[in-house]
């Protein structure tokens, strides 16, 4: 998969002329061609290519055609933005699903359990950036309580610059994670509920009731355990549809992260930093797949029987 | 014809869903009004000689300092909201059906070579299906979108935006059918009568476009339903995000792009109509999917 994003960048590397671009159509022939030795741009394609290979294994893509500056150091940057926006969407997602999903499941018959499910089947027909508006809507321009874009202020640690650690950086945090986590929080919510009421039917809840213990010790204890190995796999791939969806709701937040980073490469067809960005992204794919895989083994005790049977 | 229709099962239970008949009624509203747009919308919103900029900015009629000539307001150029809703809803309609079709086509071609010819062709053809499965929809269409939009001269992608667009939604959403009609086709090539089809001599591809294909159309068309809803949503996605429709000529995501740089100067309902157009249009489609996903399953009745 990760050749996935070198080809993908190879395609990029060598569409139109960046050289016109970066010096504007009054250059002189010869600034141009200094330009294009620069960029080593006058050497044949296998070349580029295989310094570019080599270049990106050490993270380093070149320079922004748009900033003139190195493109690593742009998405170093970002990239604490946007990381901290998917976390806090994921977790938040990831909590609330877990609590929802479960209350609709064990009170199917109340009336706030009728409401969430309602409620989620709207949310997965509303497009991300709708919420993102409406929210924006609600509780900036009519409430006021809330930023509508930015980061607010920042605290850097080492290269790292958080937002989470000030007020107005956890403020400017609320609406964008919300935006950001609510179509997840639906997709978890759903099938916490569905896992939920197919375990509760089983033998062994039976038995735990018979046994005597505690409604909240079979609900907690043993259901909720079990129904917990589809919702690891769907939510550690939705992290990465999170990082993804970033883009959506970056754009709608003016929120200063790769996603938004990434739409205005697009528009101003600055090459490096979009292939830069899609070998990220398809690094973060790559690993996110391989930890959920390895999150089964620690869950789901009969792989690990299996696998030791197997030696 | 029309009374038997009237009684067969899928009429049945589509008369017992109210929530269904409500869903199919909205959509055809929003269908018709996109379709007739040119003669049923109050304005056309692209006739410039009926701009007037005096007219700019006028809110919904039920408000202070509302006309009735403009139902829902109108936009910073003074144009219609009503109207620029129906003509988008046309364009977010039109792009959506071709995409899926594209997707269509591609999908189940792809998957009755996979599933009819077998071997390395399968197993090539899967992994694609397989890589770009891992990656969202929506991250492929803005990845093709974006690659076309630096390929091409600014001039031609002008004038091939639309097809670009419709490609770029198609192709990432060709998996799922190839998946479910490569499913069907390994189950219909061992049947009886593609063997009779082979002992007689018919060509490979012969057996595969007219005695299989018509076998593993069924649930392709549910799929179809459910995804034109999800490729709308592609496409007014990609459109607000600015890489989408143009705005010469503005699909729903595009009016709700536009409408959003006015959302703080109070102006709310340049952005939030189109909206709602966007959501009702999308959530019915959904209904009426998931309903003839229900009704034509017989599992489930």
């Amino acid at each position: 998969m990760l050749a996935v994003g070198v080809i993908a960048f190879a395609l990029f590397r060598y569409v139109g002329d960046p050289v016109v671009f970066m010096l504007g159509q009054d250059a002189t022939p010869e600034d141009r061609q200094r330009m294009t030795e620069a960029l080593d741009l006058d050497k044949p394609f296998y070349l580029q290519y295989a310094k570019f290979v080599g270049r990106a294994l050490q993270g380093e893509f070149g320079l922004s055609l748009h900033q003139l500056r190195p493109v690593s150091t742009i998405i170093l940057e970002r990239l604490p933005a946007t990381l901290e926006l998917s976390f806090v969407a994921a977790l938040l997602a990831l909590l609330s699903g877990l609590w929802f999903g479960v209350y609709t499941a064990l009170r199917r018959e109340s009336w706030l359990a009728h409401l969430i499910q309602a409620a989620s089947l709207i949310g997965v027909s509303l497009p991300t950036f709708l919420i993102g508006i409406l929210l924006i809507l609600i509780f900036s321009v009519t409430l006021g309580w809330l930023p509508s874009f930015g980061r607010g202020e920042t605290v850097s640690i080492g290269w790292w610059s958080t937002g989470l650690l000030t007020a107005s950086g956890l403020k400017a945090l609320i609406l964008p994670s919300i935006t950001l986590g609510l179509f997840q929080m639906t997709l978890i919510q759903r099938l916490v509920r569905s896992e939920m009421l197919e375990v509760l039917r089983t033998d062994y809840i039976k038995f735990a009731r018979a046994r005597g213990l505690s409604d909240r010790a079979i609900h907690f204890g043993h259901a909720l355990k079990n129904t917990l190995v589809p919702v690891i796999t769907i939510t550690g791939l939705q992290l990465g549809a999170i990082i993804a969806f970033a883009i959506i709701t970056e754009t709608v937040f003016q929120w200063p992260g790769m996603g938004l980073l990434f739409i205005q490469s697009v528009t101003v067809a600055d090459v490096p930093v979009m292939a830069a960005y899609l070998c990220l992204i398809a690094l973060f794919f790559v690993v996110i797949n391989l930890v959920v895989d390895l999150l089964y083994y620690m869950v789901d005790p009969r792989l690990r029987i299996e696998r030791a049977a197997a030696h | 014809m029309l009374a038997r229709a009237w009684d067969s099962d899928l009429a049945y239970s589509f008369r017992r869903s109210p929530v269904t008949v409500v869903a199919a009624l909205l959509t055809l509203t929003c269908v018709a009004g996109a379709l007739f747009a040119p003669w049923l919308a109050p304005h056309n919103p692209f006739d410039l000689a009926s701009l007037d900029l005096n007219d700019a900015f006028t809110p919904p009629f039920w408000s202070e300092g509302g006309k009735a000539g403009f139902p829902l307001g109108t936009d910073d150029q003074g144009r219609d909201v009503l109207s620029t809703i129906m003509y988008g809803a046309r364009i977010s309609l039109g792009v959506g059906i071709a995409s899926v079709l594209f997707a269509m086509v591609l999908g189940v071609a792809l998957g009755l070579i996979a599933g009819y010819v077998g071997g390395r062709v399968d197993a090539l053809i899967m992994r694609v299906a397989d890589v770009q499965l891992s990656f969202p929809a929506i991250l492929i269409a803005l990845l093709i979108d974006g690659v076309a939009r630096v390929a091409l001269p600014a001039d031609v992608h002008a004038h091939i935006a639309i097809p670009v667009l419709i490609m770029a939604i198609g192709v990432s959403g060709w998996v799922q059918y190839a998946r479910t009609v490569r499913g069907s086709t390994l189950v219909e090539r061992h049947k009886e009568y593609v063997q009779a089809a082979r002992v007689i001599g018919r060509a490979r591809a012969a057996i595969m476009v007219h005695h299989v294909l018509p076998n593993v159309l069924g649930p392709v068309l549910v799929l179809a339903t459910i995804h034109i809803a999800t490729a709308i949503i592609t496409e007014a996605t990609l459109s607000f995000l600015g890489v989408g429709m143009p705005p010469t000529q503005p699909s729903l995501g595009t009016l709700i792009r536009i409408g959003n740089d006015f959302l703080f100067s109070g102006e709310w309902w340049i952005t939030i109509f189109p909206g709602i157009a966007l959501v009702v249009l999308v959530l019915s489609i959904n209904l009426l999917g998931d309903w003839l996903r229900d009704a034509l399953n017989p599992k489930l009745r």
